[in-house]
């Protein structure tokens, strides 16, 4: 009876409840605890350090994250947009391609695109020293570090969020509103800036939030490529690595709040306007450029632009050829061969931080999957009192910046505790596979939400009406229906775990090191060509997992980022 | 095969009430309808009988057994539902196994029922399909052939043919009666179609506001309804509002404000609906009964009006006319060729038969 469907919702939320207990409020909350101690005594010593005249880096770090971020959606907007409109509203030679091309940054995890645009752009970069010996300078034109580093670095890694919403509004539009703006008498610039343009703000406004929320975690570029320059995200790296966590405590609560306030905002945003649009059958429209002029042109940005987009993934694939040893003080590289990716197989030194990663992103992924599946479950088909709070609690990992989530977890298992089965569990290696988990169960949390809803409920009724119970329905018809968008929600996660960077310089270990530290240590030891061999491997796996999602799954990976 | 005996039942979701007080006896081997508006009821009724609801107060019984709190997988009942809800990662032939396989029947028995079902509905051929292949009246007859195989007491049909086109809904409509008659099972047919529900059943429930208005056959339910809702959701017809005046013998009389005259009625059951003194009335006659005539007629019952508009449709020819500015009446006659259509504006008389007129009262919320 009632109570029969009660229960089995019991025994569903028990389990999903008490990991996100453990493991997701219980870090945040003792953060936020810590944050409140200055030499285990409670006191608001800390924030008045942040805040006040002493430690005058702080706040300005604060300063610097928040305009660096509202610089990067600027520039990432500016590229973002105008793009997808001319690749999706023109019909020009090339345009498919060209478009397809347009979402490759996110093939590229970010501590290896930073490296990649540093080996380009930088100080030594190829580029700059091309341009140098081409035009006989006696120094080098123009080099990316610090502040214009960071800008360009996440312009080209965020704006594919901008490109995707822009792209997906416009060939959501309806081209009959278009075409009413012209028969009522309006001109094309009237049409756009009367009509096009207010139904793609909600879409815009959703990325802006989305890329200053994402350029507020950033941890990877200002890492590598700030030198002097402070941003928020570093400066808790900082108070961890000099000790002093209740400071490193104090940073992570206020990134939090901006980064929270910003989530929230958008929230409300979202539900606040809604332009979409009940025709059907919408055609797309494309203009067909026949000027020949204007089409040369568009074609030659097209190209222009992808050269610029896959330049960084070429650089990596050449400099992984470079063996050790082999370029130090010349302009380019003279040497190739397949050193670095022989020694990968036959050195166990050099293939053991692979290895890591692997068996790290495999252990949390199969716990997201499973957890994922469960939670999204209950979420989506059973009805309880306090779901919004779990609908909250599983999208705080998402919310809150990586470098966040890996001091949560310093300050939850640096002493043992129930949660820790009475563990110390930093300094081991289960404190990875747990970031990782943590990390990435939103996403995977996300992609199944929204293949359950498209699950209409008459079909969990009709295996019931045919004699088949709960858990025999869930096996035989609700898994095999829902398999595609959460297998292709947990590999996206398996990749990205893969290639963490922010929580696993917080928490890793000489024995579980993953493959982004080794990309660390391979830099600091100037070996160039081995840390380039460990992008690549980083690369040729998200091609294959955005492959297998695209043509096994049909899912394409661009919807499943979002 | 079961009886279905529904006593006092009432679904309360949060503060609304969806359905109140009702009690039916479904027989062994009957084909029941609940007709009704959307909103009124007649889902949620069905739904308690398959076990997705269970209800606030009362008792659901199959035959002598209580099944009032009892899960669906535990009913055998076969249900088809509105979207169909078959298997998408499944064929045909998985799809209709489906039932036999919970209840964990040989390979060998599973596929030589599955094979006669499909044969039943004729879709033999389609067997390894996947089901996204299929039309919709095929997708359709998968649903029927998963809900029957497994032999259940019960087949329950929710709005089963909504999503179909005209001509394949006649189609399937005949496909459903005869599998039912073939199977003799039981069977709850929900539907807001009152032609569907007039041509197939053996009886009907009309639904309203989460109430049970009247039972009954076809026959009972469209030549006498027990109130006006019910004499107007089924068919077509004329109301107005009426007054007891004066009774008779064998006619009774009663004044209508908005003719401004008073109607005299035949005295028995079948035109006189029962009601209480508190009731306002209503008259119902329906157009096929109004007389309408371009010379004086003679007789009781007859009203002068002027023919606002005729309407042809083919078989039949409706004419409208308006007797004053309040008042317009439909009379429906068959098609007798163009000399006997009446031109508009023309001045006619308008006769409703006593014989045929139903005093009714206003139904209750």
């Amino acid at each position: 009876m009632l109570n029969a469907e009660k229960r089995k919702t019991l025994v569903l939320l028990i389990p999903v409840v008490l990991v996100l207990i453990g493991y997701v409020l219980y870090p945040t909350l003792r953060t936020a605890y810590e944050s409140f101690l200055h030499n285990s005594v409670f006191s608001l010593q800390n924030y008045e350090d942040f805040f006040g005249s002493k430690a005058k880096a702080n706040l300005q770090a604060l300063w610097n994250s928040v305009w660096i971020s509202l610089l990067s959606v600027l520039f990432s907007a500016l590229i973002g947009v105008p793009l997808a409109y001319i690749f999706n509203r023109y019909e020009f030679p090339g345009r498919r391609f060209f478009s397809n091309i347009a979402i490759m940054p996110i093939v590229l995890p970010s501590l290896v695109g930073v490296m990649a645009f540093m080996f380009l752009y930088g100080e030594a970069g190829l580029i700059p020293n091309a341009i140098k010996d081409l035009l006989n300078l006696s120094e080098v034109p123009f080099k990316i570090g610090g502040i214009s580093g960071i800008l360009i670095v996440h312009a080209y890694t965020m704006y594919p969020y901008f490109y995707m919403t822009t792209a997906s509004a416009l060939s959501n539009l309806d081209p009959s509103l278009e075409e009413a703006a012209s028969n009522l008498g309006a001109n094309r610039f009237k049409v756009f800036w009367q009509v096009t343009f207010p139904l793609l703000t909600p879409g815009l406004v959703a990325a802006s939030l989305l890329v200053f929320m994402v350029s507020m975690a950033s941890f990877s570029a200002p890492f590598l490529l700030a030198g002097g320059f402070r941003v928020l995200s570093l400066q808790i790296y900082f108070s961890k690595i000099n000790g002093d966590l209740e400071m490193a405590a104090t940073q992570s609560v206020i990134l939090s709040i901006v980064s929270i306030v910003f989530l929230l905002f958008m929230r409300w945003y979202q539900g606040r306007k809604d332009y979409r649009m009940a025709s059907k059958g919408i055609g797309a429209h494309r203009s067909e450029v026949s000027n020949p002029l204007l089409k040369w042109t568009m074609v030659t940005l097209g190209v222009f632009a992808v050269v610029i987009l896959l330049l960084p993934h070429v650089t990596l694939l050449i400099l992984s050829l470079v063996p050790e040893g082999s370029w130090t003080w010349q302009t380019y590289p003279t040497m190739f061969n397949m050193e670095n990716y022989t020694m990968l197989f036959d050195t166990p030194y050099i293939w053991e931080p692979v290895r890591n990663s692997l068996i790290m992103a495999f252990i949390a992924c199969l716990g997201v999957f499973v957890f994922g599946i469960f939670t999204s479950y209950a979420l989506v088909k059973r009805n309880f009192i306090g779901k919004n709070l779990l609908d909250i609690l599983v999208m705080i990992p998402w919310a809150l910046p990586a470098t966040v989530v890996g001091m949560n977890l310093i300050l939850a298992f640096n002493s043992p505790n129930p949660f820790s089965f009475g563990q110390i569990l930093v300094g081991t290696f289960w404190i990875l596979p747990l970031a990782y988990f943590i990390r990435f169960l939103p996403l995977v949390v996300r992609s199944t939400n929204a293949v359950l809803e498209q699950l209409d409920d008459s079909i969990e009724e009709a295996a019931q009406n045919l004699g088949a119970k709960w858990f025999y329905t869930f096996r035989k018809v609700v898994i095999p229906i829902i398999m595609p968008g959460v297998l292709s929600g947990t590999l996206l996660a398996f990749v990205q775990a893969v290639g963490e960077f922010p929580t696993s310089v917080l928490l890793y270990t000489i024995g579980n090191r993953p493959i982004s530290i080794e990309i660390m240590n391979q830099l600091r030891m100037f070996n160039i060509g081995q840390a380039a061999a460990y992008g690549m491997i980083q690369v040729a796996l998200i091609a294959v997992v955005m492959f297998i999602s695209s043509r096994f799954l049909g899912v394409k990976a661009e919807k499943s980022l979002g | 095969m079961s009886t279905v005996h529904l006593s006092a039942i009432t679904k309360q979701f949060g503060k609304v009430t969806a359905v109140e007080g009702l009690d039916l006896i479904i027989k062994e081997g009957e084909f029941f309808t609940f007709l009704g508006p959307s909103g009124c009821g007649k889902t949620t009724t069905l739904r308690m009988v398959a076990g997705f609801y269970y209800p606030t107060k009362g008792v659901v019984k199959f035959n002598d057994r209580d099944m009032t709190t009892v899960p669906p997988e535990k009913r055998n009942t076969g249900m088809v539902f509105q979207n169909y809800a078959l298997f998408p990662h499944m064929t045909v032939f998985e799809n209709v196994a489906f039932g036999l396989k919970v209840r964990k029947m040989s390979k060998a028995e599973t596929k030589k029922r599955v094979e006669d079902v499909l044969r039943k509905v004729r879709l033999d051929q389609y067997m390894e399909r996947q089901v996204s292949q299929l039309s919709g009246g095929q997708q359709q007859r998968v649903a029927l052939a998963r809900a029957l195989v497994i032999e259940p007491d019960i087949l329950l049909l929710d709005e089963p043919l909504s999503n179909l086109d005209a001509r394949l809904r006649d189609e399937m409509r005949a496909e459903i009666l005869r599998l039912q008659k073939e199977y003799q099972i039981t069977t709850i047919y929900v539907t807001h179609d009152q032609v569907e529900a007039l041509t197939m059943s053996d009886r009907i429930a009309v639904f309203n506001f989460g109430k049970c208005q009247q039972v009954g056959t076809p026959t009972e339910i469209y030549n006498e309804p027990v109130n006006d809702f019910v004499a107007e959701f089924i068919g077509e017809t004329n109301l107005l509002p009426v007054r007891e005046a004066a009774s008779g013998e064998s006619l009774r009389s009663f004044h209508a404000d908005v003719l401004g005259g008073e109607v005299s009625v035949n005295n028995t059951s079948l035109n006189i609906a029962g009601y209480t003194e508190n009731d306002d009335l209503m008259m119902s006659v329906r157009p096929e009964a109004v007389e309408v005539s371009g010379q004086r007629v003679t007789g009781a019952n007859v009203f002068p009006g002027r023919v606002k508009m005729v309407q042809f449709t083919g078989a039949a020819v409706h004419t409208y006319v308006e007797m004053n500015e309040q008042l317009t009446l439909v009379g429906t006659a068959l098609n007798q060729g163009p000399s006997t259509y009446l031109k508009e504006g023309a001045d006619v008389f308008v006769r409703l038969p006593e014989d045929q007129i139903r005093i009714v009262p206003k139904a209750g919320v």
